[in-house]
């Protein structure tokens, strides 16, 4: 059976909806800041896979400029949620609603 | 030398900040002694200045300098520099405001002995004295527009100096209103001058084209709305006697011999902006200020009063010499005054301080016994604003009187209103002399009046013989003797000429020495020989200054009220409504979107994901179709 392009979209089609499910009935921060990882990991892998099925190395080039951003936004995200849960710990992110307007 | 100009109002400006500093540590009577000091090395600075001016060459503007210190205000083609003026007129009001000035403050030291503000007066008296020298060497209308502003000030501060006496609180209100409309003629006066001319500078003022007729009588009588309001005229004189609350000092200093004459001093700035119009309109008001004041002070009781009034009327005197073009002779009787009226208040403060506080005249009488030094520099003071040759007053009345003679229009009428004046003033100054100093001890038994202290009789001293002598600076008849009329010269575009021949000269001098002397004599029978019965002479009419003042209270406190009581409900309903309505309606809108914002991440994160979804199926859509 051959493995076509199709394929790796539908897993990260797959990841994406995983993700995005899981950061929308999670409550847990650290869980779902893993979440938002499985999320941008699946818009990954369909970059790759177009930039090899076109032959166009810019889909991997914008996958560089994902993969540092979301590294940068992982050490911010995991200081703070870091930090909160040391100061209250078993806190969810249904007790962080101060910003409420 | 003249460079050091920088020096003449920065010595009381660091006076008034040591003195802010540590005024409090310093107490009675050092801080008294700080402040004089600044006071009197400011006189030294200006004498100073003076020398270097009269080292240069007095032709073709030799004698004019400028000193920018830096771009004030840049704004668009309107420049302002802070930067002082150096020139025979600034310099001549300088030397005898920082000369009286100096003297004030030493006189004060022993005046405000005990005073539980002691430091904070000699506070007020150096702000006064650097806001009156940036008036007076500012180089342009909007520096000078803040000394005015600066003494204006400083005049409420030190009117309601005691301000635990409902009477000096609401004296110094009123001096504070009221000098606000004559500011509001001062600021539209500079915005139609830079309109005009583009330029707010005394210099390019000066040297600019004439305005159009009616650009420039506009511009003028403003001016003059402004010199009213600050120099006491009718109809804004109102303050001045009330300003009277003051200790006496800033009487002496800040409401007789400098602060009120600023206004004279403007008018003499802006000569060649001055119409021929406003010319007339100025010298008639002067005139009948002069008259109404005098008037007035005929029926006065209170000391202090009747030289308040005789500070409006003499005022009213410059006013018509500058009416009739005669700018030197405002000058030089701005200058004979400050001698005169400021050792009259200091002899009154003098009288006040050793009586305990009265200041009523009818519970005074036969003083000389018991003040020498005060009585004999007193009556130099009378003589001298009484027209007595060859004292100082004489001197520059009469010139007054021979330009009002000869005002083009109605000379002859407003010769005689001075002349009048000029004896009501010789009565109504006698008539204080005798009361205060003569006749029969009227005070009671247990008042023990003494002597006041040197440092208050010193000045007395000295303000006595400039009073006596201060008229050589400017004598008539040869002219090499007019020194302060060949000093001015050169800052007048038309230097006015008397035409008058020698004979019509002395013939006018004679006859207002004789009205002098009249007055005088009227004043001895009456009061000293009571051949004259007195109770005629002080109607209830002049008393009350006729009843000017309280019929300016009437409308200001009846239909007046009502009418900014009913701007001030415009100002709530409409204009506050409207800028609150828009307010309020924006929070309404807030508050109705205000749910979204529930602080819950997974809201946030469904918000989003609805969002993305709600972009795919608009670019599905845009794909299908």
């Amino acid at each position: 059976m051959d493995v076509t392009t199709g394929w790796y979209l539908v897993l990260g089609a797959l990841l994406f909806v995983i993700g995005g499910t899981g950061l929308l009935i999670r409550r847990n921060p650290l869980v779902m800041l893993m979440c938002v990882e499985l999320m941008l990991n699946g818009v990954n892998l369909s970059l790759v896979a177009f930039a090899q099925r076109l032959d166009d190395i810019g889909g991997q080039t914008v996958v560089f400029f994902v993969l540092v951003v979301a590294a940068a936004e992982v050490v911010v995200g995991l200081g703070l949620v870091v930090a909160i849960l040391r100061r209250r710990p078993g806190t969810t992110a249904d007790d962080l609603s101060t910003l409420r307007g | 030398m003249v460079e050091l100009v920088w020096l003449i109002p920065t010595l009381p400006l660091l006076g008034f900040l040591i003195l802010l500093a540590t005024g409090h540590l310093l107490g009675e009577p050092r801080a008294g002694w700080i402040a004089t000091a600044f006071a009197g090395a400011s006189f030294l600075a200006t004498f100073i200045v003076l020398v270097g001016l009269l080292g240069k060459d007095s032709h073709g503007g030799g004698r004019s300098y400028e000193f920018v210190l830096f771009e004030w205000l840049p704004a668009g083609s309107l420049k302002v520099e802070a930067g002082f003026l150096v020139d025979p007129l600034s310099i001549t009001m300088a030397l005898f405001v920082t000369g009286v000035g100096a003297l004030i403050h030493l006189y004060s030291i022993g005046y405000m002995h005990g005073d539980e503000k002691y430091s904070k007066f000699f506070l007020y008296l150096n702000l006064f004295l650097f806001s009156m020298l940036m008036l007076v060497f500012g180089n342009n209308l909007v520096v000078t527009f803040l000394g005015w502003e600066g003494v204006g000030a400083c005049s409420y501060f030190l009117i309601s100096f005691w301000h635990q006496r409902e009477s000096a609180a609401t004296a110094g209100k009123k001096a504070f209103v009221t000098n606000r409309v004559g500011d509001w003629g001062f600021m539209i006066a500079t915005f139609a001058i830079w309109s005009a001319l583009g330029t707010v500078t005394y210099t390019e003022i000066s040297n600019s084209p004439a305005m159009s007729a009616a650009t420039g009588t506009a511009v003028s009588l403003l001016l003059f709305v402004a010199a009213a309001g600050k120099s006491a005229q009718l109809p804004l004189y109102v303050w001045l006697p009330d300003a009277m609350e003051g200790p006496t000092p800033v009487s002496a200093m800040v409401h007789a011999a400098t602060m009120v004459t600023s206004g004279v001093y403007l008018l003499v700035r802006m000569n060649n902006v001055l119409t021929d119009d406003a010319l007339l309109v100025i010298a008639v008001i002067g005139a009948t200020t002069a008259l109404f004041a005098a008037l007035c002070a005929v029926a006065q009781h209170d000391i202090k009063r009747v030289l308040a009034y005789s500070t409006v009327s003499q005022l009213g005197y410059m006013f018509l010499a500058i009416g009739s073009g005669a700018y030197v002779a405002a000058i030089f009787h701005v200058i004979t005054h400050a001698f005169f009226k400021a050792l009259l208040f200091l002899g009154s403060g003098s009288v006040i301080h050793g009586m305990h506080d009265e200041q009523d005249m009818r519970k005074m009488g036969a003083l000389r016994i018991a003040m020498p030094i005060t009585a004999a520099t007193f009556i130099v003071g009378w003589l001298a604003i009484a027209g007595v040759p060859p004292f100082a007053g004489f001197w520059s009345k009469d010139e007054i009187l021979l330009a009002a003679w000869e005002q083009k229009n109605i000379g002859p009428l407003l010769w005689v209103v001075g002349l009048v004046t000029a004896l009501l003033t010789a009565y109504y100054m006698s008539r204080q002399v005798i009361l205060v100093f003569f006749g029969d001890q009227r005070w009671d038994d247990d008042v023990h009046p003494h002597e006041s202290s040197w440092t208050m009789t010193t000045p007395l001293c000295v303000l006595a013989v400039a009073a006596a002598a201060g008229g050589a600076i400017n004598l008539p008849l040869v002219k090499d003797w007019l020194v302060l009329e060949h000093f001015l010269e050169p800052i007048f575009h038309h230097p006015h000429h008397f035409s008058s021949g020698t004979g019509t000269k002395i013939a006018l001098a004679v006859i207002s020495v004789a009205a002098g002397l009249i007055g005088i004599s009227v004043a001895v029978l009456t009061w000293m020989k009571h051949r004259i019965p007195t109770d005629r002479l002080e109607p209830e009419f002049l008393e009350n200054a006729m009843y000017v003042d309280a019929s300016y209270a009437r409308v200001v406190g009846g239909p007046g009220t009502s009418g900014f009581q009913k701007t001030a409900d415009f100002d709530r309903r409409i204009v506050d409504g409207g800028v609150n309505g828009v307010g309020r309606a924006i929070m309404k809108l807030g508050q109705l979107i205000q749910p979204t914002q529930s602080g819950y991440m997974r809201n946030y994160a469904v918000a989003v994901a609805l969002g993305a979804l709600a972009i795919l199926v608009l670019l599905a859509w845009g794909l299908l179709s």
